[in-house]
């Protein structure tokens, strides 16, 4: 298999000197890299889940808003990105497949490379304290 | 295939008479084959190169990795560049803003040189390489992007017979964990894999490179290790320090030798070296 392009291979780099939880996908949004930090939000180890589909890591959460409405995939911030290819900022709830639900920020942004085409899409996860 | 080692020294040229073994003129290395001839890098090594006379030749393609100072600062001493019969070749990495021609004119231009680019005698053309294919002559030649600060490419190089990888500015291992043994996950891979001859960065000791993370370059060991994950059958340590003299580089190779075991070859490149592939 060839190598990624180092663009995408400098951001896990980065990743991995990281405390945020950063989450690296393809153009098709194939989880390709998480660090340690998203490993505890994933509750998953790079190291033995290696590669995820799409479809497999999109299920791993239910992303709801402040009322608890499940909020369709096109609005959330990493797949705005993918298919717009631009940056993308949201803060909602997450419900884990065990029922932990927690409040985040997510910051996406797309990876474009030097020759100037869409090389794949970093997410990073904030916690957002919240006193309710 | 014929690979001739013009320059190996990293940084600056040396002239110290304690370097003269592995020599101090910075990177160049001939490719040629039937008639046709590449130049890598127009480091100082550069420098007294000229296509042989009487054989009607007059091609030359002079293929960049990168445009620091010690990759082009033989440019302005090309002596091709100065006869109108000859037709020249830059291939350099395009950079996001400017062009190939902008960038060389930099240098290629008062008050940093006399002569500027377009007032070179020779037909010139230039052509900017991102993660390309290209064909020239015999040679079929792919270049990819690798870590080093700025825009840099490796070469690999093939006749169809074997495969010469150029890669003497190039950081693998930087990050937190040094060189991921995943290939998918290691810079420059694409370029090296099964190479036969592998020309690599290896400017450091493995005890001085926590101290030059993130320069650019690797350690000996480093390159080693990235030769072996791409399976490549012999290995130069090039872009030799210019602290280190013949004495220097000779115990830190011994000791590399002593330490780590691998089944291909490996040596530390000399200006001067001749290597002919099939
Ligand atoms: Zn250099
Ligand atoms: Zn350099």
């Amino acid at each position: 298999m060839p190598a990624y392009a180092i663009e995408i291979i400098l951001n896990r780099q980065l990743a991995d000197c990281l405390s945020m939880p950063v989450f690296i996908t393809d153009t098709a949004g194939n989880l390709i890299f998480y660090n340690e930090p998203a490993e505890k939000v994933l509750g998953t180890r790079f190291e033995e889940t290696g590669e995820m589909k799409v479809e497999t890591w999109s299920t791993i959460f239910k992303q709801q808003d402040d009322e608890g409405n499940l909020l369709p995939p096109d609005s959330l911030p990493l797949v705005r990105t993918i298919k717009d290819q631009t940056p993308n900022h949201k803060t909602f709830w997450i419900v884990s497949m065990l029922g932990k639900t927690e409040k985040i920020s997510v910051t996406a942004y797309p990876i474009i490379g030097r020759a100037g085409n869409f090389l794949g899409a970093v997410a990073i996860f904030w916690q957002v304290k919240d006193a309710s | 295939m014929k690979v001739t080692l013009r320059g190996v020294r990293g940084s600056i040229p040396t002239t110290s008479p304690h370097m003269s073994h592995y020599g101090g003129n910075t990177s160049c290395a001939i490719v040629s084959e039937e008639d046709r001839i590449l130049v890598m890098d127009g480091g100082s090594g550069m420098q007294q190169f000229n296509l042989p006379e009487g054989t009607g030749m007059n091609r030359v393609d002079i293929l960049l990795t990168h445009l620091h100072l010690d990759h082009i600062q033989g440019l302005g001493f090309f002596i091709p560049f100065f006869n109108p019969e000859n037709d020249i070749h830059i291939w350099g990495p395009a950079s996001t803003t400017n062009s190939l021609h902008a960038r060389l004119s930099r240098y290629l231009s008062p008050p940093l040189f006399p002569v500027q680019l377009r007032e070179l005698p020779c037909k010139l053309t230039l052509h900017e390489i991102e993660n390309s294919s290209f064909a020239i002559g015999p040679f079929t030649i792919e270049s990819r992007f690798v870590i080093h600060p700025g825009p840099t490419v490796g070469f690999r190089v093939s006749n169809g017979r074997s495969v010469f990888t150029y890669i003497p500015d190039h950081e693998p291992a930087l990050g937190a964990n040094g060189l991921l043994t995943d290939t998918k996950w290691l810079s420059g891979f694409d370029l090296a894999v099964n190479a036969d001859l592998l020309l690599h960065d290896a400017q450091y000791s493995y005890q001085q490179y926590p101290s030059k993370k993130g320069w650019g370059h690797s350690s000996m060991d480093d390159a080693a290790k990235f030769a072996s994950l791409a399976g490549v059958k012999h290995l130069l340590l090039a872009h030799h320090d210019p602290a280190h003299t013949d004495a220097q580089l000779d115990e830190l190779f011994a000791d590399l030798k002593k330490r780590k075991n691998y089944s291909f070859n490996y040596e530390l490149a000399a200006e001067g070296m001749q290597i002919n592939l099939p």
